[in-house]
């Protein structure tokens, strides 16, 4: 007789546990207004990503398209898997000096992990992430980039 | 029972049935492989291989200096990344006696515990639906993704932060940090309970969890089996009470122990951990010193001549770093201790005898992270 008992408790407790998870599925089912899944691709338009999102590595030019970077290569030197090249040009400035400038600031997307050292530690402030995040390319030579833009200089107060 | 598995290696049994799971096997959430001997539906025994995606880390850190080490440990054990980093930062500041800021030592506990959470939080989806409950899956993740969205507007990352640099942090924390973290804990403590109505009560889960994968506390001492796996066997090993670093010495919580010692108890523990860390969050939260985010270290890192260890606690046990410097800007050698590595191996012990059904349960309620076993 008893395990006759206990086998229709048994029964009963399941149910009133399985209920109880089913309860909390149902509550959400019936309340449409909880839903948490962001709409991507739909909503690229209004998304925006957060202000310190790694996406990629920029160099900010201003509206002069002169950017910052004086060609030392201390970001070169820092990056953990290589992914930047520094290549520069030694060309006399205005008062007859032989100084350095940036030829190209290459960098290679595919290879950077987003560890954020080339931004903390370059000295004038050159580099800073950019919040694009949609990378993916049908060559992975798209992937290198070169980041200082066409014809672009070194702004006057940043000192080489 | 080593050298029983070493002639059956050696010479096998003809009726033998072998099977591999993995390395391409959705509930050993990476790329191991077991292979698993079974005689029916009973496991014989299993031997794990392990190494399909080692990398070599220890051997790459040999040649990069100390801040660039710091993003190699976050791709060990990717979902205690946070906690990975700090071990690395504290021993070379040790090493270096320099003395961070306090303010530094409170938002990496902070920071150490939410990761706990999300850590946590993505172990109980996935062993939920390994044990056939998807729907876990998805209300772990909604949860999840509060944390995530509090470390993306902080840090810019959501997984892999590198958030910690010998001598402090990269950067301050955002100005929305104690706002979104204080909310988060708000909202999380009502949801919560919602994971044991779905999941810890269940007859099906409980029957399939109770008394399955027994693994003694002799036996997690002996395999060094750490962290809520270890601690579901009464094996008391919690670092962030038995060697305090950051600002573990100055909050008040419970070591959680369990003395079952079968997947169940180690799904407690970590269900009772989620509770504990919140309350260490808000301990904490209020009163974040303001006295800088980093302390003053030179441009050039080198560690005097000497051999430095650290370990910390993450969320999958004992993490620890081992420097062997000889005093130049990177290290002469480096050894990691990770925790997964020596949960792995317990697990012949644990589903010999057993069910294959049950091995599953078992290798989910170890929460293993492959990255971390190969490195
Ligand atoms: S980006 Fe900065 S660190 Fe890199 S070369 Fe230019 S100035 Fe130097
Ligand atoms: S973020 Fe790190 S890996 Fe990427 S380019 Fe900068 S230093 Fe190199």
């Amino acid at each position: 007789m008893n395990s006759v008992i206990k086998y229709f408790k048994d029964i009963f407790y399941g149910v009133s546990t399985l209920w109880a998870g089913m309860r909390v599925t149902g509550k959400y089912f019936v309340s449409p207004g909880q839903i948490v899944t962001q709409k991507y691709p739909e909503n690229r338009a209004t998304l925006k990503m957060a202000d310190r999102f790694k996406g990629e590595i920029i160099m900010p030019h201003d509206d002069n398209n002169q950017h910052r970077c004086t060609g030392c290569g201390i970001c070169e030197m820092n990056c953990p898997n290589g992914s930047i090249e520094v290549l520069t040009n030694r060309v006399p400035n205005e008062d007859g000096k032989v100084v350095r400038v940036i030829d190209k600031h290459v960098y290679h997307l595919s290879m950077c992990t987003f560890c954020g050292l080339c931004v903390k530690t370059c000295p004038s402030d050159a580099l800073a992430f950019g919040q694009k995040f949609e990378h993916a390319v049908f060559d992975r030579h798209k992937l290198t980039k070169i980041l200082n833009r066409e014809g672009s200089s070194l702004k006057k107060e940043v000192k080489s | 029972m080593s050298e029983e598995i070493i002639k059956d290696v050696i010479i096998g049994e003809s009726d033998d049935y072998i099977i591999n799971m993995g390395p391409q096997h959705p509930s050993t959430h990476g790329v191991l492989r077991l292979e698993v001997c079974l005689q029916g539906e009973t496991v014989k025994y299993l031997i794990p291989h392990v190494g399909y995606i080692h990398r070599g880390i220890e051997k790459m850190c040999e040649a990069s200096s100390y801040p660039q080490i710091i993003h190699l440990t976050d791709r060990m054990d990717y979902l205690s990344a946070h906690m990975n980093n700090e071990a690395v930062c504290l021993c070379v500041e040790n090493a270096m006696q320099v003395e961070v800021p306090e303010r530094v030592k409170y938002i990496r506990t902070i920071l150490d515990e939410l990761n706990r959470i999300a850590s946590h939080q993505l172990w109980w989806c996935a062993f939920g639906m390994d044990l056939g409950a998807l729907t876990t899956f998805f209300y772990g993740l909604r949860d999840r993704e509060l944390i995530l969205d509090i470390f993306e507007e902080s840090f810019g990352s959501r997984l892999l932060h590198s958030f910690n640099t010998p001598g402090g942090l990269m950067h301050d924390i955002h100005p929305n940090f104690q706002k979104r973290v204080k909310d988060f804990i708000t909202y999380f403590r009502k949801k919560l309970p919602e994971y044991d109505q779905l999941l810890t009560g269940n007859v099906i889960f409980q029957q399939r969890a109770k008394g399955v994968g027994l693994m003694s506390k002799e036996k997690a001492i002996a395999y060094g089996v750490t962290g809520p796996s270890g601690r579901g066997s009464g094996f008391s090993c919690d670092l962030r009470k038995h060697a305090p670093y950051s600002a573990y010495d100055k909050v008040q919580f419970n070591e959680i122990l369990y003395n079952e010692g079968d997947t169940f108890a180690r799904y407690k523990v970590r269900m009772d951990e989620m509770w504990e860390s919140m309350n260490i969050i808000e301990q904490l939260i209020d009163n974040i010193p303001d006295d800088g985010f980093t302390a003053k270290m030179k441009p050039i890192i080198k560690l005097p001549a000497g051999e430095y260890f650290q370990r910390v606690e993450t969320a999958r046990g004992e993490f620890a770093v081992y420097i062997v410097s000889d005093g130049n800007k990177t290290p002469y050698r480096i050894k990691f201790r990770s925790p997964n590595f020596s949960n792995l191996f317990v697990m012949n012990e644990l589903a010999s005898g057993g069910k294959i059904a049950d091995l599953i349960a078992i290798s989910g309620s170890l929460d293993l992270v492959i990255p971390d076993i190969d490195r």
